[in-house]
């Protein structure tokens, strides 16, 4: 029996306001858990944590946000999204399936294959991940939901908005005709709106994207059980640890490209327009260092299932965990090495081709090591063939195939032969399908007990299965063939003399059966199935503490936050369902009324915090829907609509949090049970609200060293950058500005010490100086492009100066809403001394804003003047 | 190579490749580059055959077969053996077979360069043979003498196309605001398809182009009297359709040597009736076909850029079509 302080970095430690300090015995002894829990107040117990978790009733269920809702929604949304994209393709394999026909036009045949890449990666693949591990994450965790519930839902309402906008499009025949990788200047110059509502809806949706990818990393960092050490997490939530680092990082880059990209469609600055200066290339760079992460972002999470299924279906623990880690993170950081080998026929330096031909096969290994340890695993274990593991081995049928053509397409001279090809389309194909598609499916064939407390068909899910995998092979096999027959992509029709006619034709036969196999599987999910018994708990005998979950389905997620020993603690821990059951474990009442979950600390998860999470809301609802407006009419060029609701948006974002985050509590401290008393506000590192902001921020920059790469890209490629006698940023301005948005800074970090330090009130002198002299810095630097008169559409030198400078306002404007949000606080007692969290976040957003405040001050007022 | 070997090996090309399949194919090389990855491919595609069927042999034994537990031992040494060890001894030696290749395609050679623009939809040419003054300008067909290596120089106008006969080697992209180089030794005389392979629009997929490979005489001499300007027109039919061309202002876009058409905004026409094909690469070179072109090119090729001659009467366009057909 141990003081919990004593288990706790003695620095940290100090560190830790006494107040807030956690006080009492970790980790509990035996006798502890042991103790038995009075049946009366047991059922009290369950009886209010019943209630604090009911979903509303009615119409207003849809203002839930627990994460069994919200990931309910989110995956059946991607899973209708994939089946329209699914019928493009069918459409399309109908067009292809005999030479010149015209079933479908030109124009509409372009619309087709961009929507159906664009909805299948934007739409399917990557929100399919995040919904998923919305509704799973939290049960791997034996957490009672995601650290930011209405955060979740806010994306979702957010995803379901743009992908019905982007989706929609092709009904009246103004999609994106570019293809989903938009390359300019094709993309640039395409008439209608079509471009437009690819980069403004995707934008959109992969903002919604990355918050959902904070809110994960969250989770996984800070909302494990006491005692789940970061090396007995379960596979699952390492794999959604790096995911959502890959998305943290791989999105923002294609961000930033969206925004020059759109300034060039809306207010004609000529970023990839080479006669003013500008370079189609940086576009290609900016979209495949995102677009090659994001294959991995599709491929790391079904391995993550696989990696779920496979040791239940061995009877025992995984073979290599550390194996297994090592290569996630591993192929997580290679994968944003690869990106040039979508451009190896650009006609690039031999030396960059050979470098990134050996990168592209470097990640073979990692891949391999995955691989094999699921197979070690098996062949250590005594296998029962349960349904889900067909689906896997199907995948590995495929995903191999798949893997096996990529080694040949990594080599640069073999590249140049198939780039573009049909055989590129069959080995994409192979991978996703075989690296996503199955073990997807099988993933919900195993864990639809876990969801629904109800089992899906054997036999319908064997039929599914055998369509789907000899209709994908009848479909994709043969394409390699049609490619190495000289057959490009994204033809629309193709002549028949040529040896393609009949490949074509058997593709679209197979096409077919693939979908009557994913049909099947669509009827064996959604059919109705309220006759059937319910499930048992634990039917394929798993080891992890998803499977402690209660059927019927009481709404509270688990009934207690576990204490953690094992990697499979329902194999390994000694009674431990009975004592989860009986409500041993920690915070098992809920006597506030209050949705509650334990946050732990980042590495060995020693209890820190009772966190108090949101509850069902409507305010997320409209702020989605008034984001959604701030990006869709300006496809339209409607302006003044757009900014009514971006304004519109950041109130009801301000309005969420001012009423659901950071709430004075009404005792510091509460009894979390086990004999561990924890605090219930904290601020600064151990609050999950000041990760989700510094997770969040590092995605932020990442978006603006894209904008930075940019230049150093024009720099160093193009011999007219800066062109002659270009006229430059005022250093005056420049420096000025640089210097008020530092004071911004300086008295923002000064108003949290001296708030801490008892002294509210010179902390609010220095909060309502810290906006002006933001507002001022912005205004500076404004102007410091204006007064000389930097044209932007005149060449890519100014147009990227003022693209720098855009982009920082718009943080400086953001960087004023917080800090008045936090002088509000100050006003309305919702932020005291004692409790400072908004003052803590908004201080570290300001130690991102000015860091890039002054490198944006460097970029256009010192550096031009060196080059 | 014993009989049955060879007759089965002839069957799988045969059914692989029958009839006039092979211009456009990676499997049928007429190239040196397309001749090392070809063989490249078919050593590959063994190696990858023989492995996926280790794996997935392992998957179906361990899971069907038997399915008794084995020991940790033999487990770890399958991750590391078939995870570590085996690929970076496979990977190594590929990658320095394939890179070491790429220099040797990339060489420019000697003697000739041609000068490919990619247009929508469409490709301008412009020959340079060493020491000449001036380039020869042609379109929509690549001639390339057998034997030894030319230099083919890539730009684009408006957006990227990729150049490609898969014949010969592999492809380059055309990118506007760059130039970009690539290299092609053809090993035997014929006639093969190029296409553009990068999605350049709508019609994308009508921007394919003749590829005529020659014995290094032939081409010679083909230059040669490429390089001249266009023969008068002979007979009645042909000579009305050179006034209507000149009629309806053709010249403003299309150039004929020789005469007062110079236009540079479409495909070169001085020697039009002597290229394989038409539009690309998507009709044959015949009288009809160019009738039906000029009336109504959006017909053949959507978004194309010429505007349709629906106006003109059957034997107005037959006369223009006679004309053009005469160009040779």
């Amino acid at each position: 029996m141990t003081d919990i302080a004593e288990s706790m970095d003695p620095g940290v430690a100090a560190a830790i306001d006494d107040e807030t300090r956690p006080r009492g015995i970790y980790p509990p002894t035996e006798e502890m858990l042991n103790e038995p829990v009075d049946p009366d107040l047991q059922k009290a117990q369950e009886a209010r944590l019943r209630a604090v978790w009911a979903e509303p009733p009615g119409w207003r269920y849809w203002s839930a946000v627990n994460n069994s809702e919200v990931g309910a929604w989110y995956s059946l949304t991607a899973f209708a999204f994939m089946l329209c994209a699914g019928v493009l393709a069918l459409l399309m394999r109908v067009q292809l399936a005999v030479p010149e026909n015209d079933f479908l036009p030109a124009d509409t045949f372009n619309q087709f294959f961009t929507m159906h890449g664009s909805a299948m990666m934007f739409l399917f693949a990557v929100p399919m991940f995040e919904a998923i591990s919305i509704l799973l994450l939290p049960a791997f965790l034996g957490a009672r939901d995601m650290p930011f519930p209405r955060l979740s839902a806010y994306g979702y309402w957010a995803f379901l908005i743009g992908g019905i906008f982007v989706l929609s499009s092709i009904l009246f025949g103004v999609a994106p005709n570019s293809g989903w990788f938009m390359y300019p200047p094709l993309a640039t110059e395409a008439e209608g709106p079509g471009s437009d509502i690819w980069l403004l809806g995707l934008s959109f949706i992969e903002v919604a994207s990355i918050a959902a990818a904070v809110e994960l990393i969250v989770g996984v960092v800070k909302c494990r059980p006491p005692g789940m050490r970061i090396n007995l997490m379960p596979l699952y939530a390492w794999y959604v640890l790096v995911v959502g680092g890959m998305i943290l990082f791989a999105f923002p880059p294609l961000i930033a490209g969206d925004f020059l990209f759109e300034m060039q469609r809306s207010f004609d600055w000529p970023f990839f327009d080479p006669e003013r200066g500008g370079d189609p290339m940086l576009w290609q760079h900016l979209f495949w260092i995102f677009g090659h992460p994001e294959v991995y972002i599709i491929f790391l999470p079904s391995i993550a299932i696989a990696a779920m299924v496979i040791p239940t279906a061995a009877r025992r623990p995984i073979v290599g965990y550390n194996w297994i880690v090592l290569s996630a993170v591993g192929t997580g950081f290679l994968s944003f090495g690869l990106w040039v080998h979508h451009m190896f026929t650009t006609g690039l330096p031999s030396l960059s081709l050979g470098f990134f031909s050996a990168a592209s096969e470097a990640v073979v290994i990692p891949t391999g090591i995955q691989l094999f340890a699921f197979v070690a695993t098996l062949i250590v274990g005594r296998v029962r063939m349960i349904q889900p593991m067909l689906w896997i081995a199907g995948a590995v049928a495929i995903f191999t195939a798949g893997g096996l053509t990529g080694i040949m397409v990594a080599l640069a001279p073999f590249d140049w032969q198939v780039h573009d090809t049909y055989f590129i389309v069959a080995h994409l194909h192979y991978t996703l399908f075989g690296g996503m598609i199955f073990p997807i499916i099988g993933g919900v064939y195993y864990f639809y007990p876990f969801f629904a407390k109800k089992k899906m068909s054997d036999r319908l899910g064997r039929i599914s299965f055998w369509l789907t995998f000899t209709g994908f092979n009848i479909c994709f096999l043969p394409m390699h063939l049609t490619g190495l027959k000289g057959m490009p992509r994204r033809v629309f029709t193709y002549p028949g003399d040529i040896g393609w006619d009949w490949l074509n034709l058997i593709s679209t036969v197979g096409a077919f059966v693939t979908a009557a196999g994913i049909l099947v599987f669509a009827w064996d999910l959604l059919r109705p199935k309220r006759d059937q018994d319910l499930t048992e708990r634990n039917p394929w005998g798993g080891g992890t503490l998803e499977w402690a979950h209660d059927v019927p389905d009481p709404g509270w997620g688990v009934r207690g936050v576990p204490y953690i020993t094992s990697r499979y603690p329902l194999w390994d821990q000694p009674n431990f369902l009975e004592r989860l059951d009986t409500g041993r474990f920690y915070i098992p009442d809920a006597p506030e009324g209050l949705r509650e979950t334990v946050v732990t600390s980042a590495v060995d998860a020693v209890p820190q915090h009772v966190a108090r999470i949101t509850g069902p809301a409507w305010c997320t609802i409209w702020a989605a829907v008034f984001t959604g407006g701030a990006f869709i009419f300006p496809t339209f060029h409607m302006y003044p609509p757009a900014i009514i609701c971006g304004i519109l948006a950041v109130a009801a974002v301000i309005y969420w949090l001012w009423t659901s985050t950071a709430l004075v509590p009404e005792a510091p401290m509460k009894d979390a049970g086990l004999g561990l008393t924890l605090p219930t506000y904290v601020s600064g590192p151990r609050a999950p609200g000041w990760w989700g902001v510094f997770i969040t921020m590092l995605g932020d920059s990442t978006a603006f060293a894209s904008l930075v790469f940019g230049v150093f890209f024009y720099w160093t490629a193009r011999p007219d950058f800066p062109p002659e006698g270009a006229v430059h940023a005022s250093p005056l301005w420049t420096a000025l500005a640089a210097a008020l948005l530092f004071g911004s800074w300086a008295a923002t970090r000064a108003a949290r010490g001296i708030n801490r330090g008892g002294n509210p009130r010179t902390a609010q002198i220095l909060l309502i100086a810290a906006p002006l002299l933001a507002i001022a810095g912005g205004t500076a630097l404004v102007l410091a492009v204006w007064v000389p008169g930097l044209a932007p559409s005149s060449h890519v030198y100014p147009a990227m100066m003022w693209a720098l400078v855009v982009w920082t306002c718009a943080h400086v404007a953001a960087g004023v809403v917080m800090q008045g949000y936090c002088l509000a606080g100050t006003i309305f007692g919702k932020l005291t001394p004692r409790y400072d969290a908004d003052l803590w976040n908004t201080t570290l957003f300001w130690h991102f804003l000015v860091v890039s405040c002054l490198i944006t001050a460097a970029m256009i007022g010192i550096l031009p003047r060196m080059l | 190579m014993t009989l049955p070997v060879r007759a089965i090996a002839a069957l799988v090309s045969l059914a692989l490749l029958g009839g006039c399949d092979g211009v456009q194919s990676v499997l049928s090389p007429g190239g040196r580059d397309a001749q090392v990855i070809a063989t490249l491919f078919w050593w590959m595609l063994g190696g990858a055959v023989i492995l996926w069927l280790l794996m997935n042999g392992l998957l179906v034994y361990v899971t069907r077969i038997d399915q008794r537990a084995m020991s940790q031992r033999t487990a770890e040494a399958l991750i590391i053996g078939g995870g570590i060890v085996f690929p970076t001894v496979v990977l190594a030696g590929l990658l320095a077979f394939a890179l070491s290749e790429m220099p040797r395609q990339r060489d420019p050679g000697t003697g000739l360069t041609v000068r490919v623009t990619g247009e929508s939809w469409w490709w301008r040419v412009e020959y340079l043979k060493d020491g000449a003054t001036a380039a020869v300008v042609s379109a929509n067909e690549i001639r390339l003498p057998a034997h030894q290596r030319s230099e083919i120089t890539l730009n684009a106008h408006r957006v990227i196309h990729s150049f490609w006969i898969p014949a010969l080697g592999g492809k380059t992209d055309m990118i506007p605001g760059r130039e970009t180089r690539m290299s092609l030794e053809p090993t035997r005389a014929g006639e093969f398809r190029g296409q553009c392979t990068e999605f350049c629009g709508e019609s994308h997929a009508l921007m394919a182009f003749g590829a005529v490979v020659m014995e290094p005489e032939a081409f010679d001499a083909w230059l040669a009297k490429e390089a001249e300007p266009a023969a008068p027109p002979e007979g009645e039919a042909a000579r009305r359709g050179q006034a209507i061309f000149n009629a309806e202002g053709c010249g403003a876009c299309h150039a004929i040597r020789g005469t007062a058409a110079t236009g540079r905004v479409g495909p070169d026409l001085t020697h039009l009736g002597g290229r394989v094909s038409l539009a690309a690469g998507i009709l044959p070179m015949t009288e009809d076909a160019l009738i039906r072109w000029i009336r109504d090119p959006e017909a053949v090729k959507p978004g194309a850029r010429m505007p349709a001659y629906d106006h003109l009467g059957d034997g107005d366009l037959a006369a223009l079509a006679a004309y053009l057909e005469g160009l040779t």
